[in-house]
């Protein structure tokens, strides 16, 4: 991308946001496609891992700190982040590295969401900017914290629309000593889910539970100590075996593809997400069409359906739990990138970003349409 | 407590707002008889009282909204209450105030095991989710200690957390969505069993606030398989630091068990006194906790129990059976009874990080000495959440006035350290005027606007959570 504007500090994020006399396009590598009109500024100059302690299970870094950095710090102490963020550049056909701001700005959370929770779970505090150039913190680097209004959460998944991510803490998890994939084959996506919901109503802790839904594979995965692991995986086995026999895979598996959802990439067509309820999920998926791969258990999907598709219109109800991944400009200018909100919460939001970005610079139409 | 001056204006139409009120509840949903609101004028920080203008208690969501829109026209200020267990003054009513309670709304409105949420009126309490789902398998995990009285309301008010949230997390990592009324009778429907917000996630930052942004009547829970079975593994140690080391070393080494608490030698005299469980005498002493199949937890605790050699324990306990495992756990869990036998207290939480747990219990102690009083330490140190109790005599002229400057000092210290004035309580009346200690005045500053967004009259849930002088010029305009 051309013409970023990178500051090197927070104080001087501060200033560029105070000085601003038009729209900014926020982000961090810039990796998910997204480029809401406005002069470019990355938060990638502020970088750094601030604080880990691992004994605390406690990381605190920059906002513009690479993810690839972060992950690489925390393995050095045998953790990770739990959620599993995503790099959807191959997915995409983007560049740039992605960044720990990015990550949480927009709540991207893996495969493992079903058990660890999602990027917005995990995090204990942050520090933004918010649209008045304005340097705000909330929550701390504690594992509990009820102090005040929780804006840190808020904040996240906002994609900028509040405030510019300048610092976060997050809660980081221990590695697993072993991993472990139980596959089943041959069902359709109803009945896969069905499976998957089994296994997440067990108390054998699945960590990651998917459906490939061309090749019709469906998989669970197990992690921890080695010996535990074995034994629920085994034990797992047995409970669903209505399913069939599963094939048992060791090692870190497919989760990564599963993941960034690369069997996508370089395919032609628009990809959307879905986020439903797993019981619904065969119904919704039967109104979709196209090729389609199912993750979280049945509650989330990612369907690839020839460009320019208006999925929403084509789900009926569950249109409005679909989010358009990729797609050419005139796409997602016709269509947006977010479905419409209720009127009280499309209120409640427009209020919130008044307050927080009075002025209208940060992304703006990327959430919410802009007024005419 | 410093508390605004009840409006005149309000106050003189008392009779007429009582009357448009019982217009829209059902026969006996309002209460003004100043005998019956008494029950009403404080919640469980006894130490703050004042009788409201009246209590009403709807059963629906339609009723309070039409309540709402009702205060809202009149322009009296609403405060929302669950079951009144606060320990920081969350419900604490003002001379003008309607209380809204949800005491009435206990009902289970749909429950799925597939897709593992349970949907509940706000007014159940927290262990009757859990039980309602038992007989399934299933539990829902945010445990405060009050879990048999608090209400689910609360919890989401509070945020609330328990003994077990160092695997499970808290109620904002296992709520997926409400139904709540905004202060002018709105009805808002944020997330829902999906559990992501494709928009912007207004339910983080509603899971906490205190009844300040809307009054949540409906909220749908997670659901999580119960483990097969858990067992605890008590440590003693000679010093506090060496107590703090290990549970750091448990941690680095992988192992994250479900809860690990924390006891200091004035804890464990008073519970052991108490309880008779069988505590050594000893500085500290770490109780863990681990979950799983009987395999997984004799192979967890092998590898904790390895670790706590390392430090020269005084004493490794590991219960064989659930009756052991019972007597392990009844003296951390009569830890508030034995005090209260003892003395007058105040129990604080205060968060710190775990690194700081030796040097902060030093200084809690010289804080203590200062002041002529005694603190017992009782905490879940797996997630740094203390609950210092400052023992103080009740009749004395200024007991609770010293007991409180000391509680301000030690929670200013847990914010110095890197911590938080609050774990799990809430902030409530009870820490409202620390909140500067902790926020500037432009961190408190965008949390106002929040509420400004939500409830730009100011009326729900009057002088929490801001301080007065903090938040005066909105309440004026307003």
């Amino acid at each position: 991308m051309n013409g970023v504007l990178t500051p090197r500090d927070e104080g001087e994020l501060a200033a560029l946001v105070r000085e601003a006399r038009g729209p900014l396009a926020l982000g961090g590598g810039f990796t998910r496609g997204l480029t809401p009109e406005g002069t470019p500024v990355s938060t990638a100059g502020l970088s750094g891992i601030v604080l880990h302690e691992p004994g605390a299970l406690t990381l605190v870094a920059r906002a513009g700190t690479p993810v690839a950095e972060v992950e690489r710090v925390l393995a050095g102490a045998g953790q990770r982040l739990a959620f599993e963020p995503m790099d959807l550049r191959p997915l995409l056909g983007t560049e740039g590295e992605p960044t720990l701001g990015g990550v949480i700005a927009t709540n991207g959370s893996g495969p493992r969401r079903v058990q660890a929770g999602a990027a917005r779970d995990v995090v204990l505090g942050l520090r933004f900017v918010d649209g008045t150039g304005t340097v705000v913190s909330n929550g701390g680097r504690v594992m509990k914290n009820v102090t005040g209004l929780d804006l840190a959460r808020l904040l996240a998944g906002s994609h900028g629309t509040l405030g510019v991510i300048t610092e976060v803490a997050l809660k980081v998890l221990p590695a697993p000593e072993a991993t472990l994939t139980l596959a089943f084959g041959g069902h359709d996506p109803a009945k896969a889910v069905a499976c998957l919901s089994a296994a997440l109503g067990s108390p054998f802790e699945v960590a990651g539970a998917a459906h490939d839904a061309e090749a019709g594979v469906t998989r669970l995965r197990l992690e921890g100590f080695a010996q535990a692991v074995a034994v629920r995986a085994e034990r797992l086995a047995k409970l669903l075996k209505a399913w069939g026999a599963a094939e048992v895979l060791e090692g870190p598996g497919p989760w990564a593809a599963i993941r960034d959802v690369t069997d996508f990439a370089g395919r032609a067509g628009d990809v959307w997400r879905l986020s439903v309820r797993p019981s619904a999920m065969g119904q919704a998926l039967a109104l979709a069409g196209g090729a389609q791969r199912i993750d979280w258990g049945g509650g989330r999907a990612w369907v690839l359906v020839p460009e320019g598709t208006d999925l929403r219109g084509r789900l009926g109800a569950f249109g409005a739990r679909a989010v358009l991944v990729r797609a050419a400009p005139e796409t997602r200018a016709a269509l947006g990138t977010f479905p419409p909100e209720t009127p009280a919460v499309a209120m409640l939001s427009h209020r919130l970003r008044q307050r927080f970005d009075p002025r209208g610079l940060f992304n703006p139409g990327l959430m919410e349409a802009r007024a005419a | 407590m410093d508390m605004p001056a009840p409006s005149p204006a309000i106050l003189a139409r008392k009779g007429a707002i009582v009357d448009r009120l019982r217009l829209v509840l059902p026969p006996g949903g309002v209460i003004d008889d100043p005998a019956e609101t008494r029950a009403y004028e404080c919640d469980a920080l006894t130490a703050y009282r004042c009788p409201p203008l009246c209590v009403v208690l709807p059963t629906s969501t339609a009723e309070v909204s039409a309540v709402l829109r009702l205060c809202h026209e009149e322009g009296v200020p609403v405060v929302p209450r669950g079951a009144g267990t606060s320990l920081a003054g969350g419900s604490l009513p003002t001379e003008d105030a309607v209380v809204l309670g949800v005491a009435r709304m206990t009902e289970v409105l749909e429950t799925s095991f597939e897709d593992r949420f349970i949907r509940v009126q706000t007014g159940r309490t927290n262990l009757s989710v859990s039980m309602e789902v038992e007989a399934d398998g299933f539990f829902y995990a945010p445990d405060p200690s009050s879990q048999l009285a608090c209400a689910i309301a609360g919890n989401i008010a509070m945020n609330s957390g328990g003994a077990h949230c160092l695997k499970y997390g808290v109620t904002t990592n296992n709520l997926l969505g409400v139904t709540m009324v905004l202060m002018d009778g709105t009805v808002v429907e944020l997330g829902g069993p999906e559990g992501e917000a494709l928009g912007l996630d207004l339910l983080a930052v509603v899971c906490g606030s205190e009844g300040q942004l809307g009054v949540v009547t409906e909220a749908t829970l997670r659901i999580l398989p119960r483990p097969e079975g858990a067992r605890p593994v008590m440590i003693a140690f000679d010093r506090n630091e060496t107590a703090g080391e290990c549970v750091s070393a448990v941690i680095r080494a992988g192992l994250v068990p479900v809860a690990i608490e924390f006891m200091d030698r004035p804890c464990i005299v008073a519970c052991e006194a108490f309880a008779k469980a069988g505590y050594p005498d000893c500085e500290a002493l770490l109780i863990v906790e681990v979950e799983g199949s009987e395999a997984e937890i004799a192979d967890q605790l092998q590898r904790i129990t390895a670790i706590a050699r390392t430090f020269q324990p005084l004493e490794i306990r590991e219960a064989r059976d659930s009756a052991e495992a019972a007597r392990i756990w009844l003296g951390r869990k009569s830890a508030f009874g034995a005090m209260g036998q003892m003395a007058d207290y105040i129990c604080l939480d205060g968060t710190i990080p775990v690194s700081a747990l030796a040097p902060v219990l030093t200084r809690i102690e010289e804080l203590a000495d200062g002041y002529g009083l005694k603190v017992a330490n009782v905490f879940h140190a797996g997630d740094g959440n203390m609950h210092p109790l400052i023992l103080f005599d009740a009749n004395s002229a200024d007991g609770l006035h010293k007991a409180e400057s000391l509680g301000a000092d030690i929670l200013r210290l847990c914010v110095e350290m890197g911590g938080c004035l609050t774990g799990e309580h809430g902030v409530g009346v009870e820490k409202r005027d620390l909140m500067t200690d902790q926020y500037r005045p432009e961190d408190l500053e965008a949390q106002m606007r929040v509420k400004d967004a939500f409830d730009p009259e100011w009326l729900l849930n009057p002088a929490k959570v801001f301080p007065l002088q903090v938040s005066e010029s909105r309440r004026r305009a307003a």
